[in-house]
């Protein structure tokens, strides 16, 4: 789960690093308001789930309270990346005499908690990682013992080029940094910048964390960062009936069992010259509620022209599916075509069952995705 | 011959009277996995399916018989604590089958059972069959046959897409492992990899990836450099849009990094072929395997 950069900057300041003071606001009146209680000049960022706000004007430095309310009326509304802003951070402007990017994230090579560090800050750290690679400094920590106060020093003095005031300020932030990513949880929490001010004092002047989801139940509190409306209402439906699912932009709905076999469907229907409407993986249950709550969301987008079930019966039976797809077509008010790929335990049984209803039978991969084109206005290729 | 296991292994099954412990656990017995005991707390002294000893703890089970792998069925919150009381009680092969494991409870256990010289098979994945032999996990058996391919692969019904297909095709498998689709797993590709070089039954591979992470783009390189059979790979995902988790907390594809073409690329460097689509698995197998 991904939370926006004020909730970021909460938990990043509840963990003891310097994070200046910021207020959100959702109009430009208000906006105006936090900048004069915290005095111009401020900054006035987009609080949106996705980057390069910045490049796409969503982040202004106000010198007055006018420019705070011109801005903001301009950022306010705004369309970065298919996300609209609804809110904006208001907070007070540094000086920046230094910028350094600071960053947490799991090395699955390793196995370990790694951290990514580079004097290359303030801007895209994979654009550095491309083009500098030698600017980025990385080292695993052992969960044994965290981040030791002397690894610490050592990337401190390594990114601030030997200046000791610098260094400490930089290493003791990697510390509370490590100890905010493991302790919320995280899968990414990242500074980017860390900066000095002309003054030397060091400030977390913008904040990144998302969230393991698998973590999200031990920590009841997350439930209200999540920002329902930056969310699309169907991929809402699907987490809240515990599916996964991926909104996509063709014609083809997709109920797949398993997440592997769900993509490799996707892949297929591309193959052949379609486009999926979503990606979905409904477990391994063959419960007809599930199946019931899935097609109701697939159903609810106007582009599904047709419907493709890919089920591998593993240890769920395919009779058990079949029954529950025919249970869930009799409930719901279905308008397209749905074609069923069944193989597994039980398949002729299925079959058997499905044999008598206007679901379409495929017994491959290859020829469900096949008969769902044809199905459509999409031409398919490669027949 | 098999990776891992066989079929003298004795087995534990962490949560055994569970709802899916004890379905799968009575699906290994039918199998003919040598399960000596089970564990759930509290129901101690219990015998579940009219043979197997239940006992508190992973300790009691082991001292009482000898146990030498596990399964784990435990709940997500519970999943880590269960592989850490399994290598505390002189458990050297654990498979967590748990979906939904907190990174951060792997990343603390991972430490724990290197100190102690534990290989860990997930969390969240299907486990493993030896066709013919034994069962740790919950592959169907039904698609299964005793053979010479050996199949790893990071997803689940995906696996058995192929393994179904093989079978279909009258090429049998050595092995089948689902070594897990999380960020953070015991048992990587490489791991898998070399045990399949170390096993004189296994005469061929199929490696069966998806988008996220550079573990396609290792096993290639590895592959290359370590593997003297033949080797066909495919790749699920490489329609995924980037940044969207397609189910797999590992699938996510962003910066470039991870997506299916970059993995193609490194397999096709290596010479190993890549399906397109998992039908072209067992054609490719037979163009390059002569006896298949």
């Amino acid at each position: 789960m991904n939370i926006h950069e004020y909730q970021a900057r909460d938990i990043f300041r509840r963990h003891g690093l310097p994070v200046p003071e910021g207020r959100v606001a959702t109009t430009a009146a208000a906006a105006v308001e936090h900048a004069a209680a915290l005095g111009v000049p401020v900054m006035v960022k987009a609080q949106v789930l996705t980057g390069g706000r910045g490049k796409a004007g969503g982040v202004k430095f106000c010198p007055t309270l006018d420019d705070v309310r011109r801005q903001a009326g301009a950022i306010l509304g705004m369309d970065i990346k298919g996300h609209r802003v609804g809110q904006v951070l208001v907070t007070p402007a540094a000086d920046i005499a230094a910028e350094f990017y600071l960053g947490m994230l799991v090395d699955r090579r390793t196995r370990r908690p790694i951290l990514i560090a580079s004097a290359a800050g303030g801007v895209d750290i994979e654009e550095v990682a491309r083009t500098a690679p030698e600017k980025i400094i990385q080292r695993q920590i052992d969960p044994r013992y965290g981040l030791l106060d002397h690894e610490a020093l050592a990337v401190g003095l390594a990114l601030a080029a030997g200046d000791l005031g610098r260094a400490r300020q930089l290493a003791a932030a990697l510390q509370k940094l490590y100890v905010a990513f493991m302790g919320a949880d995280a899968s990414l929490a990242e500074v980017n910048p860390f900066i000095f001010t002309p003054q030397g004092q060091g400030l977390a002047i913008d904040a990144k964390i998302n969230l393991d989801d698998n973590a999200l139940e031990r920590h009841p509190e997350y439930e209200a960062l999540r920002d329902l409306e930056a969310e699309d209402a169907s991929e809402r439906a699907a987490r809240e009936a515990g599916l996964s699912f991926v909104k996509l932009d063709g014609n083809v709905g997709c109920l797949v069992n398993g997440a592997g076999l769900a993509m490799a469907t996707m892949d297929l229907v591309q193959y052949y010259g379609g486009m999926p409407a979503n990606f979905l993986d409904i477990g391994g249950s063959s419960n007809p509620e599930k199946v019931v709550k899935a097609l109701s969301i697939i159903l609810a987008d106007a582009n599904v022209e047709v419907i493709l079930f890919n089920i591998f019966g593993g240890i769920t039976r395919c009779d058990d599916v079949a029954a529950g797809i025919i249970e869930a077509t009799r409930r719901l008010d279905i308008r397209v075509p749905i074609v069923v790929r069944l193989t597994g335990t039980n398949e002729q049984e299925a079959r058997r069952l499905l044999a008598g209803t206007s679901l379409v039978p495929a017994e491959t991969m290859d020829e469900a995705v096949k008969k769902a084109l044809e199905l459509t206005a999409t031409k398919p290729k490669n027949k | 011959m098999a990776i891992f296991c066989g079929a003298g292994t004795k087995v534990l099954v962490q949560g055994i009277t569970g709802r899916d412990g004890s379905f799968h656990a009575k699906s290994m017995l039918d199998y003919g996995t040598r399960i000596v005991a089970g564990v759930t707390p509290g129901k101690g002294g219990q015998t579940f399916a009219d043979k197997v000893p239940v006992f508190d703890t992973a300790a009691e089970a082991v001292a009482a018989t000898g146990a030498e792998a596990s399964v784990i069925f435990v709940p997500p919150a519970a999943a880590a604590g269960a592989v850490c009381e399994a290598a505390d009680a002189g458990i050297k092969f654990v498979v967590c089958i748990t979906e939904g494991v907190p990174v951060r409870d792997m990343l603390k256990v991972m430490p724990y059972l290197q100190e102690r010289g534990v290989r860990l098979l997930g969390p969240n994945c299907p486990g493993l069959v030896v066709p013919g032999q034994t069962k740790l996990g919950i592959m169907p058996t039904s698609i299964v046959k005793p053979g010479a391919v050996g199949v790893v692969s990071r997803s689940g019904t995906l696996t058995y897409e192929v393994v179904h297909q093989l079978t279909q095709a009258g090429l049998g498998q050595s092995t089948c492992l689902g070594i897990g689709g999380d960020p953070v797993i015991g048992t990587d590709f490489l791991d898998a990899l070399a045990a399949f070089a170390d096993d004189a039954q296994t005469r061929a591979l199929v490696l069966i990836g998806e988008i996220g992470g550079d573990a396609e783009e290792r096993a290639a390189q590895f592959i290359r450099a370590n593997l003297k059979i033949p080797v066909v790979a495919f790749i699920a995902g490489r329609t995924a849009p980037p940044g969207k988790r397609m189910g797999h907390a590992g699938a996510i594809v962003s910066g470039g990094a991870g997506t299916a073409a970059d993995k193609e690329k490194a397999l096709a460097a290596a010479g190993i072929p890549v399906a397109a689509r998992p039908v072209e698995i067992v054609p490719k197998l037979r163009e390059i395997w002569r006896d298949a």
